[in-house]
């Protein structure tokens, strides 16, 4: 029964390792589907290259089904699963500035890691910046822990905010997908763009 | 997209198909999902204790972290996976010809405008990502998963923002 760590399967060491290994899948995948590209990032924005919204939905939907069957199968507790808590407020404000951050720097975090192991010092430069907007926060605490602290929900998941089951919010969250996919494809047609 | 580049990349579709399981992995294994931005804020924190630790000492935030977070970064899950990612990143760039330093950017912009951009893209994303508890990595993409709240409210305003700032920053890109 999973989560491993949990259940003391494994060690707190072995579980570092594990994240390590976890890590190099994710890197590998992310430079193998071309998020070391800015510009093949930002596509996104411009609908030449929807590569990160395929991506990226995609493997949200892979990793909540696999999460549903593995708890039906009694393979994993989903009890034990860590969940993101919701505090509305900066989950608001802080998406929003990353965003502001993605159009202008072309990454976020993980892909400028990605990006900088194959060289792109773009990517570089950009982790420098994240460096630095964390002691701007970490410093600065105190002038936005209000915010930070707002409106806290706990953590309640969208399904249950919605009065669903995990498996009925899975489905239209699919539909959506497949929706955006098609959009995203049609996209690509209208806008294209030959070397970037 | 020439057909030699195009062969390079691989199929968005599998290739989310491979992130998803990976995530999946890290649910089964570790019981959490992925991330990037707490690697480097656990780096920050160590650092600043390294250069000030009265700092550390007499600051409540710093305090905080460390006693939710003992054992420092080498004990950290999200240091090691993100270690982990500049490796994977690496083969795969090793294999597919793509190892060499270059600053990518739009004809339209030199390389110094595309990294002065770079280095304020990551001070808005480095802080973002501290106040909205976790990146597109973190909070977005692990949090979507798990079906949390927070994790789509998240995903949509870094989606959304980029997109409605997209016209204006459109030089840099296309």
């Amino acid at each position: 029964m999973g989560p491993l760590i949990v259940y003391e399967y494994i060690s707190a060491n072995t579980n570092l390792l594990m994240a390590f290994i976890i890590g190099i899948g994710f890197g590998f995948v992310l430079e193998r589907s071309g998020f070391s590209s800015s510009r093949k990032l930002a596509g996104m924005f411009y609908g030449y290259d929807t590569t990160v919204l395929k991506v990226f939905f995609t493997a949200a939907i892979v990793a909540m089904l696999g999460l549903l069957f593995f708890s039906l199968f009694g393979w994993i507790d989903l009890s034990l699963i860590y969940i993101n808590p919701t505090f509305l407020w900066s989950a608001i404000v802080g998406g929003a500035i990353m965003g502001v951050g993605f159009i202008l720097g072309g990454f976020c975090p993980g892909t400028a890691f990605c990006a900088v192991s194959i060289g792109k010092l773009d990517a570089l430069v950009f982790i420098g910046g994240l460096i630095l907007g964390v002691v701007i926060f970490t410093e600065g605490f105190p002038l936005w822990e209000e915010l930070f602290y707002a409106e806290n929900m706990g953590t309640p998941t969208i399904n249950e905010l919605l009065g669903m089951s995990r498996g009925t919010f899975g489905l239209i969250l699919i539909l959506a997908a497949l929706a955006m996919f098609f959009i995203g494809e049609w996209a690509e047609r209208k806008f294209p763009r030959e070397e970037y | 997209m020439n057909e030699d580049r195009s062969k390079k990349y691989m199929n968005p579709y599998l290739g989310g198909v491979l992130l998803g399981l990976v995530l999946l992995t890290a649910f089964y294994f570790s019981g959490r999902g992925l991330g990037a931005s707490g690697a480097v804020k656990s780096a920050v924190v160590a650092s600043v204790e390294t250069i000030s630790p009265s700092h550390v000492e007499t600051t409540d935030f710093y305090k905080n972290y460390k006693e939710s977070h003992a054992g420092g970064p080498l004990k950290d899950w999200l240091v090691w996976e993100m270690l982990g990612v500049l490796v994977g990143g690496f083969i795969s760039g090793a294999f597919a010809g793509r190892l060499n330093f270059k600053v990518e950017h739009s004809p339209k912009v030199t390389s110094k405008i595309r990294l002065l951009f770079a280095a304020i893209g990551g001070i808005f994303f480095g802080f973002g990502s501290q106040l909205g508890r976790g990146c597109t990595s973190g909070s977005a993409l692990s949090g979507m998963a798990v079906l949390s709240l927070g994790g789509f409210i998240t995903m949509a305003f870094i989606f959304g923002t980029a997109f409605a700032l997209a016209y204006f920053a459109r030089k840099l890109w296309i």
